[in-house]
């Protein structure tokens, strides 16, 4: 038996400077169930290529009539950016799965991004704040390791993932059949986050993010105190700490690093964080206690580690107030907004220092002075001198090759999709997963189909009654070792039982028939029918030990039930035939038991 | 006054009286106790359900059984089974039995046919358990039949098909504490089959239920606890087990690989998929290493831990779990550690970072990469990077003892080291400074290293950074600028937190003495001393100097040459700081000066010896003791306890054992004194003044014999005895005194009730006293004290057996330092917090023991418990109490003293047993936690304090 098999599609970035920009969208078919997974859009584009083509699905008809579901892994832009534009302009009415720190921060994100494509860069045809709302009442949030009947079938259930606040992977099942989807996911703890855990699900299918394939990292430890000993330095000689960051995610960890560490050394110099955004996703972090790491989920109790006591908010006018200071402030690339305006203040002292924790895409201040350049042209043909040292940090929050097979390993699929990453990079990491794992492993490119046979395992019930009476029979049933089972297969209504017979035939109305089965056996024998049905006995009984052997007084000997008479055919006094009858249910032992009487009898003792 | 004292005494006997008819009472209580199982057998008859039966049984198992009785109650309960048909009775009743049959003094052979009868026909499987249970109890209170052992190894296997999970765990529990170990005993043990329980139990590693899995798992162990010999083979049974789906018991079975791996370390085993063969326990060593990173924590931490027992294992395999290749884009990189390592050796040190510094440098071939290792590979990495700070502390307990048993491991997980010192949990920085500290002798930090264990020294803890401080005493340096280094970070750090001043000197003392040379090119620059100028005199007083001094001063000590750079002031500070902090600041050689102590230090270790032959010399002097008149007796007592607290105060290591011998020696005068005292002569009413001198003397016996009971660590029961002697002694002095003024010796006999403790002493105060007990305890009071009167002066001195190792327990008040002049002012009625920190020495349990007292000038006197959490343990036999004590008081007009000081409490009661039947019963709690008396242990700390009238 065959299950209907899988049907992956996925969307990815052609090109583009990082991975981690594409935009994710999966399809899966699975029992007949059809499942999107993220609704991710790409960065890199202001035009139709932003969001995934989801004509692509259906051709014709509508999405909610195709999709059972949408299920989001976290809140980044490149995994469900395209949700307002797909449920509200494409039209969308089915659920929308999402763990609940998703729900809360996914709106914000949403929110600013269409501000910044809108308001500030003026583009029509975009989803309005309305239609984000509309959209985000079609969710339906998830808690870890809660398994959600979305309908009598299809069921899912979320992974912690570690990666940002909220990040989860997803389980969906159908049947015996599931497929994982991991989203991003880190396997190694940060400062607020945990590591990224799954149960051996066995599921037929896992897909998994690939963004490191061929990295394996070094310990976080080394990265993190050689950021504090920057900070700590720069600030210590009265210098002033710039750090450029995205609003979400690493922000939060790098202002736990540094709070704890100004707790730890007692430091006074003041942390300031550019307001905004980040005040109300951090309100959501103080929320979110259960998704953090253990540190924070212990303390939490006597304080709140999100409730910083050295951070507070950012005023414009105090990068001109002396002294030191640790600034954080978005965007992360230097390319506008308050980082560039304090970037500009400070860069001309050397005392200073300009913190990067990320990648900087081509083009912006950010990689220019990561790459060493020291005068820098802004607009009005001023030059700017750098001269304030200039470090980079790098604090990514996706598992490496490592943390990818240690998933695989921990998760144990029948098969392996690689999602989200290079092609060529993808490569290394199935050959590896096919060599050191023995697991068969895909790695589609956009918009092509994986179809995967599944061995469809069709559970049957099976009545108390007859379990028990074939437990009694034998032994104790060994683990993981077949054993034989007499009964009726009745299938009803699409569901499968295993009766006892007798209990089929009331069901069904049905009268026993009996079966019989009986042979006639040639001896030569030329005593009486009598005797040769008592040699008969003498000898079975001293064969069949476990078996009931009786002599009858009519002069049949039965064992069990089955039935064997001696008579004589009048033509051949020499002669004997014994008359072996079993009915079906005997048939083993029947046919043994004919196979021995052809052999003849041992010579009787005269 | 004469009558006053009377109606004291009498109030005083009256009461005893009291209390000895109670105990009379509780006497007939003892002899009713037998009918218990007669009133059990007719609650149970009474009982109309099963509910109310099981309340009786509940109620029942309340009180202890005596040993005599318990037969009788197992009869009855038996009995009661067979007539039970609700299981849950039944159940009760067999826990019961199996309670009952632990009871001490009660052989439960006798119960054990009727328990396997009922056994054969019970059909629920939870009170099956519970039998099997009972059987177990049977069983092991019966270790040495091993026909009983059999019988129940066999009862065992029966059931072990049984199809409830909770029986077979209880079968495999039975055969693994109770399977034969030696085959030969079989033939005497009535034909029963020979099985081979090892077998039987490794075949229920398959089981389908993973608590019967874990059951057998566990049983094996327990096989392998008793001393049975694990077979090898097992050992690939285990390493199936590795994979299981139950975390319960894949831990299990990690603990089993190791037992097999320290059993047969050497064997062979080949490797799967390849022609090559390893030990044993490098291939149990990469399995468990794989453990580290497993999905569940209980199994991290279990195999974390297990890692760090497996000293057999080569260094090869060892050096993997420290080494993790890092690759970027397919292109090797180095790790931060590594380059770390390159720049220093490079000579340059400490570059910033650059975009791209750590770019990947060579290609890796693709096909050589291994992503999933199956060795140690990079075990230590995983686990001190863990999510969980269990698994990160076990890693790290793990990382100190390999590093402890190989030298060049520890060099090489010293970065690793290095890194947890800025981990996030508290616990786990203490644990890997703490680890740091164990290893240091086999290592040497580099300067980038040490940069980074100084960076640590501003931490606000102070746990981490006297932790921080005892590391640095024993640290290898390997520079001049680490040292350099190290000291502007101390000073730093002094600057910051001017508490830790004693710490930080005390830790450049030995940093000086161990790296004299590395300290003489910076002694110019330390002391800011220039070739032509005179430069300024520092202040003395300043606390960042004496620890420059102190550096210097310990480094000079063996470096002849230092002296020479000095200026004269320094001479000076020399002279002054030697004498104020003289365990500080070594004697120095120095140019134009005596050296009077360096003479006398070798002499003194050669000297040990005979100081060690005096003190057993002055103490066998003693025992002529009983020869000599009454006059040389007083004499010889007193030049011994003379000589034995000199000796006590020139050798340290002796001190212990001459306090403890002057202090018995001291009672023993003091007695004799007492006896010798001329009021006996006298007629009752006439002495009455001078008995103030006797009872006075029997009250300081008292109390020194309870200091030496409670305030030296290492004395044995022997001492014991002689001590509880000695006070029930100084007792009777107390009640002949008594006595003579009034009539009366109840209150003599109640105190009696150590006198059945000691054991038969020959010739001594007990043993008379118990050879004239029944005259006692008939005799009329004045009858009694004057046999008691002649025992005492007739008994003679007992010998006091030395114990090998005694410390006496000793306590210094550090802070408050009772210099300040500034009273602490607080409005009264409210309290103020004042920090106490104080070193114990040779405290045991100091947590229950320990108290502060606080004196108030009105003679109010406070005692407060410092919570458990105040305690640390900085080393063996050393405790640090840092608490906060909280004094209030009402207005006071001038500003006045408090005093402060520790007291040992101590309750003699807690050193009798208790008894034996804890499960059923409730322990009454305050037996143990009362104090029956406080010695002071410190000196006092004088306090200023002023409590300021509240303003309205």
């Amino acid at each position: 038996m065959y299950g209907t098999g899988f049907g992956c599609l996925r969307w990815l970035a052609e090109g583009g400077a990082g991975q981690d920009v594409g935009r994710s969208c999966i399809l899966v078919s699975i029992a007949g169930k059809n499942v999107m997974l993220d609704c991710g859009m790409h960065m890199g584009f202001n035009d139709d290529r932003r969001f995934p083509d989801f004509s692509y699905i259906t051709q014709n008809g509508r999405l909610t009539d195709f999709l059972d579901c949408v299920i989001i892994s976290h809140f980044h832009l490149d995994h469900c950016g395209a949700l307002p534009y797909f449920s509200e302009m494409v039209g969308y009415d089915g659920p929308i799965y999402m763990t609940h720190p998703t729900q809360a921060i996914c709106p914000i994100l949403l929110e600013d991004y269409r501000k910044i494509a809108v308001d500030k860069k003026g583009e029509a045809n975009f989803f309005t704040s309305q239609m984000i709302k509309d959209c985000m009442k079609k969710v339906v949030a998830v808690h870890l390791h809660q398994t959600v009947q979305v309908d009598d079938e299809l069921e899912i259930k979320a992974y912690y993932a570690g990666h940002v606040l909220g990040a989860a992977m997803f389980q969906i099942k159908v049947g015996s059949e599931s497929v994982v989807y991991t989203g991003d996911y880190n396997m190694t703890p940060d400062r607020h986050l945990g590591a990224a855990w799954i149960d051996k699900c066995r599921p037929n299918l896992l897909i998994t993010e690939s963004t490191y394939a061929t990295t394996i990292r070094d310990s976080k430890r080394c990265r993190e105190r050689d950021f504090l000993k920057k900070v700590h330095e720069t600030v210590e000689h009265g210098g002033k700490v710039l750090i450029p960051v995205f609003a979400l995610g690493r922000a939060q960890e790098l202002c736990i690093l540094l709070e704890t560490f100004w707790e730890r050394m007692n430091l006074k110099v003041p942390i300031y964080f550019s307001t905004g955004l980040t005040e109300k996703a951090n309100h959501y972090y103080k929320l979110f206690i259960p998704w953090t790491n253990q540190k924070i989920r212990k303390t939490f109790v006597q304080r709140n580690m999100f409730e910083f006591k050295h951070i507070k908010a950012f005023d414009r006018a105090f990068a001109d107030n002396p002294g030191p200071m640790v600034v954080f402030a978005t965007p992360g690339m230097l390319h506008a907004g308050q980082s560039l305006q304090i970037f500009r203040k400070w860069a001309g002292n050397e005392k200073n220092m300009v913190i990067m924790p990320g990648y900087c895409v081509q083009g912006t201040v950010g990689h220019k002075i990561l790459s060493g350049q020291r005068k820098l042209e802004m607009e009005g043909r001023q030059v700017l001198e750098v001269k304030m040292q200039v470090e980079y940090m790098s604090f990514s929050a996706h598992a490496d090759a490592k943390g990818i097979m240690q998933l695989v390993g921990q998760a144990e699929p029948e098969n392996v999709l690689l999602v989200h990453g290079e092609a060529k990079k993808m490569e290394f990491l199935k050959q590896k997963i096919e060599q050191e794992l023995r697991v068969s492993c895909y790695m589609p490119a956009n918009g092509e189909t994986v179809t995967l046979p599944t061995s469809l395992s069709i559970p049957v019930g099976i009545s108390l009654g007859l379990l028990k009476r074939e437990m009694a029979q034998g032994l104790l049933p060994e683990a993981k070792k077949p054993r034989l089972l007499h009964g009726t297969l009745i299938m009803k209504d699409s569901n499968f039982r295993l009766v006892s017979s007798e209990q089929a035939l009331k069901e069904l109305g049905l009268a026993e028939h009996q079966l019989r089965f009986t042979c006639r056996v040639h001896l030569h024998d030329t005593r009486k029918e009598q005797e040769t049905a008592l040699r008969v006995y003498s000898h079975l009984k001293s064969i069949l030990k476990e078996h009931c052997v009786q002599h009858l007084p009519d002069g049949s000997v039965t064992v069990e039930s089955i039935l064997i008479q001696a008579a004589a055919p009048s033509e051949d006094p020499g002669t004997k035939v014994l008359l072996v009858s079993w009915t079906y249910q005997d048939e083993e032992l029947g046919s043994f038991l004919t196979s021995l009487l052809k052999k003849g009898l041992p010579q009787a003792p005269s | 006054m004469a009558a006053h004292l009377k109606k004291r005494v009498y109030e005083e006997f009256t009461k005893v009286v009291q209390q000895q008819q109670e105990e009379i009472a509780t006497k007939k209580l003892r002899l009713t106790k037998p009918s218990k199982s007669a009133a059990l057998h007719i609650d149970l008859c009474k009982a109309t359900s099963p509910a109310d039966a099981l309340q009786y049984l509940l109620q029942f198992a309340r009180k202890p059984v005596e040993a005599e009785s318990v037969e009788g109650v197992v009869r009855i309960l038996l009995e009661h089974y067979y007539k039970e048909n609700d299981p849950s009775v039944r159940l009760k009743i067999a826990s019961l039995l199996g309670l009952l049959s632990k009871t001490t003094g009660f052989s439960p052979d006798c119960i054990m046919d009727d328990a396997i009868n009922i056994l054969q026909n019970e059909k629920s499987h939870q009170v099956l358990a519970q039998l099997l249970d009972t059987l177990l109890a049977i069983g092991t209170k019966l270790p040495e039949n091993q026909a009983i052992q059999m019988r129940l190894v066999d009862v065992a296997c029966q059931h072990l098909t049984d199809t409830s999970h909770g029986v077979r765990n209880k079968c495999l529990q039975l055969l693994g504490n109770l399977g034969s170990l030696e085959k030969s005993v079989t033939k005497d043990a009535e034909g029963l089959a020979t099985r081979d329980v090892q077998k039987i139990i490794g075949d229920y590693f398959s089981d389908q239920d993973p608590r019967v899995r874990t059951a057998a798992i566990k049983a094996m162990l327990q096989l392998h606890e008793r001393g049975l010999k694990l077979h090898q083979t097992i050992y690939n049974q285990a390493c199936k087990l590795l994979s299981d789906d139950y975390e319960q018991v894949r831990s299990a079975a990690v603990q089993l690989i190791w037992v097999v791996s320290q059993l047969y370390p050497e064997s062979i085993v080949p490797i799967p998929s390849s022609n090559e063969e390893i030990r044993l326990v490098d291939d149990a060593f990469g399995k468990i290493c794989h453990m580290v990173s497993d999905g569940s924590w209980v199994v991290r931490v279990q195999a974390a831990k297990l890692l760090g027992s497996m000293e057999q294992v080569s260094s090869h395999f060892l050096e993997q779990t420290l080494d993790k290749k890092l690759m970027s884009d397919l292109r090797r990189k180095r790790t931060a550690h590594e380059r770390a390592k390159e720049l220093y050796s490079s000579g340059e040190f400490s570059s910033g970072r650059k975009w791209g510094d750590d770019a990947p440098k060579e290609e890796v071939d693709t096909g050589a990469v291994n992503l999933i290792e199956s060795g140690a590979c990079g075990a230590f990495v995983h686990g001190l990077e863990d999510e969980m700070y269990e698994v990160r502390i076990a890693a790290v307990e793990a990382l100190c003892m390999l590093a402890q048993s190989s030298p060049s491991f520890a060099e090489k997980c010293l970065d690793f080291l290095v890194d947890m010192f800025n981990d996030e949990i508290e616990e786990v920085r203490l644990q890997s400074i703490h680890t740091m500290r164990k290893i240091s002798n086999n290592i040497t930090l580099r300067e980038d290293q040490l940069d980074t264990v100084l960076a640590v020294l501003e931490d606000s803890s102070r746990d981490i950074r006297e932790a921080l401080h005892e590391l640095l005493c024993c640290t290898n340096v390997s520079t001049k600028e680490g040292i350099h280094l190290a000291l502007v970070e101390l000073l730093k750090n002094l600057t910051k937190y001017p508490t830790d001043r004693d710490s930080i000197w005390k830790c450049l003392k030995f940093l000086g003495s161990r790296h004299p040379t590395l300290v003489l090119p910076l002694v110019p620059e330390l002391l800011s001393t220039h070739p032509f100028f005179d430069t300024a005199e520092p202040d003395m007083d300043d606390p960042a100097y004496i620890a420059v001094l102190v550096l210097i001063f310990n480094a000079a000590k063996t470096c002849p040459t230092m002296p020479a750079l000095f200026s004269d002031h320094t001479f000076r500070h020399y002279a002054y700081l030697r004498d104020s902090l003289s365990h500080l600041v070594p004697a120095l050689r120095l140019p134009g000066r005596k050296l009077v102590s360096s003479a006398v230090s070798p002499s003194i270790i050669s000297q040990e010896d005979p100081s060690q032959q005096f003190l057993q010399q002055s103490l066998e002097r003693v025992y002529s003791l009983q020869h000599l008149d009454p006059q040389g007796a007083q004499e010889l007592l007193e030049f011994t306890i003379r000589d034995l607290q000199r000796l006590g105060e020139l050798q340290s290591e002796l001190a212990g054992v001459a306090d403890f011998s002057a202090t018995y020696l001291r009672c023993q005068l003091l007695l004799i004194k007492a006896l010798q005292e001329k009021l006996w002569n006298v007629a009752a009413p006439l002495y009455l003044k001078q008995s103030d001198l006797a009872s006075a003397a029997a009250k300081q016996i008292m109390e020194e014999t309870y200091k030496m009971e409670f305030m030296y660590s290492g004395v044995e029961n022997k001492q014991v005895v002689i001590i509880h002697h000695m006070r029930l002694q100084a007792k009777a002095l107390q009640l002949i005194v008594t006595a003579r003024t009034t009539r009366g010796c109840g209150m003599f006999l109640s105190k009696m009730y150590f006198i059945t403790d000691l054991p038969h002493l020959q010739d001594s105060f007990v043993d008379k006293l118990l050879d004239l007990m029944p005259r006692l305890m008939t005799s009329k009071p004045a009858e009694v004290v004057k046999i008691l009167q002649t025992t005492l002066r007739q008994s003679a001195f007992l010998h006091l057996p030395l114990p090998e190792q005694i410390h006496k327990a000793s306590a210094t008040i550090i802070e408050p330092a009772g210099e300040s002049d500034n009273p602490l002012r607080f409005t009264s009625g409210l309290v103020v917090a004042l920090d106490v920190d104080a070193t114990l020495e040779h405290v045991q349990d100091p947590q229950n023991t320990v108290k502060v007292q606080v004196l108030y000038p009105d003679g109010q006197a406070q005692m407060i418990h410092p919570k458990p959490a105040d305690f640390r343990n900085p080393g063996p036999g050393r405790h640090r109490l840092i608490t906060q004590v909280y004094l209030s008081h009402t207005a006071w007009t001038e500003p006045c003293q408090v005093e402060v000081r520790l007291l040992l409490s101590y309750n003699s009661s807690a050193r009798i047993p208790k008894c034996p039947w804890m499960e059923g019963g409730e322990v009454s709690p305050q037996v143990e936690t009362s104090i029956e008396g406080t010695i002071p242990f410190s000196k006092p700390v004088k306090v200023y304090i002023m409590p300021k009238p509240a303003r309205r």
